[in-house]
């Protein structure tokens, strides 16, 4: 058993697994996401692939909601831009993925920055309300701007080539969707452990002391804007390019409320958290689907009753979640590692 | 070394020549919120490497004036002149609250105003970011140059860890610590910043006698070995007259009295100011 962690060097006390257990945990992690698509069926994958972009949209929100403390209501139309932009590009203009993602991202960050000029003014539900006029306003011209975006009809892109290899199966596309998302986190837990998200953070837990340290509070609002929004288009173009069919009923008021349970659930104001959320959230309407037809041969009155009840088991399922730990999944696993920690001396 | 330019100075052109530079020259400051007059025409100096009073009863408008310098009020009408290390003159009342802090000016505050959720390394280094560069892009890969920043800036950090004698807490989250450790730790993150000039609102207020003997050692050898000029706002008169080199006494938003502490206490209206129409011998 170990007394206590010490460091003889301040990079290594800086460094972001610190304890040898940690790199092997972190292999063990990295060694499973390679072995895994090669052994899981095409369902799973399709749900790997789902958790990897959710991830991706939750880290993004996470650094706005969660880090920052600028709620938002926004997340949904953030991916539609990101979606949209995409789509546009690979289908109008023939741009192949590594183009049309980057581009999107650029410019739903734009359209981010801009939709988070209100937070000089305003803070807390108020600031929610603002980005709800941007989800809103979002959604009308996607709707409305026919020409361009296709209306209520769905966008159909061509499905996105990389290597001279078509990303048209689930398996091809994890590489994409799983690097994408490894990436966004290592990047996440680089910026706040540094200047720029100690900035971040500092203005989240008390604004006008970081003013007075010397943090230009408006101009980091606005970044964390910019870095959350250029995530969240990162995750809708991804999301675009997987499934090639476009449409703006998977962007709207709905999916914003979904990623913030997301980020909820899985623990404000960390990484992990984000990851552990989104697989919950995307877990638990499958297994439960799962179940129903399970019972179809068994006990087919509760199957039958299943796809009634199936939102009002979500629903209890998250409220249960958020009484018993309210700083969600991550603090839950913060608790199984204290208590492997000291075990079997836990006192 | 500065503190050897100061004392050979002293020792050869008499005490009051490398004090009479004044820092901060404040003149004629208004401020009122609507029909509440804080401040009307307050007017002070501020010389280089004193330690500087800012006394008056409650509401008298002292944290008020801090506020003024550090740009979180406008004052109606006046100016607050600072002038940097370098001789370059600023005005206080025209800048932002960061741009205030990037000229070497940094504040703690009369309620502890810590960054709750951080550990107290993160909190100091927070002190550091004016002197830091890194940008989303480095912070994000944090690699090479971003890396070595942070390090070097770690250890700066750690120089004031090892000053105010918190080694033991420095990675423990903030909003967990006692009140007089978040005391010290806000003073820490001010001091992160490498200031020329200091304003501490109430260090010592809610402390019990010893936490206050600490306090009071810790800002005479911030003044001294730092070389750091201090505005002091402290109701615990014992203190002020103990280590402050002049005073300023507020009452209603003006000025009623300054000078050495001494005269400062034999003022009669100081003592009215304080007690009332009746007079009597004043202990501090």
């Amino acid at each position: 058993m170990e007394s206590g962690v010490f460091f003889t060097t301040y990079k290594a006390d800086m460094g972001l697994r610190r304890k040898p257990v940690h790199k092997v945990r972190l292999l063990v992690f990295v060694a499973f996401l390679i072995i895994f698509p090669f052994l899981a069926s095409r369902y799973w994958l399709n749900l790997a692939n789902q958790i990897a972009i959710a991830t991706i949209s939750a880290i993004g929100l996470n650094i706005l909601v969660g880090y920052t403390g600028q709620i938002s209501l926004g997340q949904g139309a953030f991916m539609a831009v990101g979606a949209y932009s995409a789509g546009i590009f690979a289908a109008r203009f023939g741009l192949p993925i590594y183009l049309n993602v980057p581009l999107a991202c650029l410019i739903t960050a734009a359209v981010g920055v801009f939709f988070g000029l209100p937070s000089l003014r305003l803070k807390g539900l108020y600031l929610a309300m603002a980005t709800l006029a941007a989800q809103v306003i979002v959604e009308w011209i996607i709707t409305h701007w026919t020409s361009l975006t296709g209306g209520t009809e769905a966008l159909v892109m061509p499905a996105p080539t990389l290597f001279g290899q078509r990303l048209n199966t689930d398996f091809r596309f994890y590489w994409i969707a799983v690097s994408m998302a490894l990436l966004t986190a290592l990047f996440a837990a680089n910026l706040f452990r540094s200047r720029v998200g100690r900035a971040f953070v500092a203005i989240r837990d008390q604004d006008i002391a970081a003013e007075v340290i010397g943090v230009d509070v408006f101009r980091y609002k606005l970044l964390a804007f910019a870095i959350s929004s250029f995530i969240a288009g990162l995750a809708g173009a991804l999301l675009a390019n997987y499934r090639t069919i476009i449409s703006w009923e998977r962007f709207t008021i709905e999916t914003s409320i979904f990623y913030l349970a997301v980020i909820i659930i899985g623990g404000l104001g960390t990484i992990n958290g984000s990851f552990f959320g989104a697989a919950f959230m995307t877990l638990l309407p499958a297994f439960i689907n799962n179940l129903g037809r399970a019972l179809q041969t068994t006990a087919p009155a509760v199957a039958g009753l299943l796809p009634a009840v199936q939102q009002a088991i979500f629903g209890l399922a998250i409220i249960l979640f958020l009484v018993l730990e309210p700083e969600g999944l991550a603090k839950l696993w913060r608790n199984v590692k204290d208590y492997f920690y000291v075990w079997p001396f836990s006192y | 070394m500065t503190l050897s330019n100061r004392s050979t100075a002293a020792g050869a052109t008499g005490a009051d020549t490398q004090t009479d530079v004044a820092m901060l020259r404040v003149q004629d400051v208004t401020l009122s919120f609507g029909g509440v007059t804080a401040l009307l025409d307050v007017g002070f100096e501020v010389r280089r490497g004193e330690i500087f009073a800012l006394i008056g009863p409650n509401g008298a408008g002292k944290t008020s004036m801090l506020n003024c310098i550090s740009g979180l009020y406008r004052p109606q009408q006046g100016s607050i002149r600072f002038t940097d290390a370098q001789g370059a003159s600023h005005e206080l009342t025209r800048l932002k609250p960061s741009h205030i802090a990037r000229l070497g000016i940094a504040r703690t505050f009369q309620n502890i105003e810590l960054f709750r959720h951080m550990s107290v390394l993160d909190n100091l280094m927070l002190g550091r970011h004016v002197h830091m560069r890194g940008n989303v892009f480095t912070c994000g890969l944090y690699w090479g140059r971003q890396q070595q920043e942070e390090i070097a800036h770690r250890e700066r950090v750690e120089d004031i860890i090892d000053f105010l004698e918190i080694e033991n807490i420095r990675h423990k989250p903030v909003g967990t610590l006692a009140y007089g450790l978040q005391k010290r730790v806000e003073l820490g993150r001010a001091l992160a910043l490498d200031p020329a000039l200091l304003l501490l609102d109430e260090p010592m207020a809610g402390m019990n006698v010893e936490e206050k003997e600490d306090m009071a050692r810790f800002i005479l050898d911030t003044n001294q070995e730092r070389d750091v000029t201090i505005i002091l706002i402290e109701h615990d008169m014992g203190v002020v007259m103990d280590i402050s080199d002049r005073v300023t006494v507020l009452d209603f938003g003006r000025k009623i009295s300054e000078g050495r502490p001494e005269q400062v206490r034999n003022d009669p209206l100081v003592i009215q100011a304080y007690l009332g129409e009746e007079q009597f011998q004043l202990r501090w």
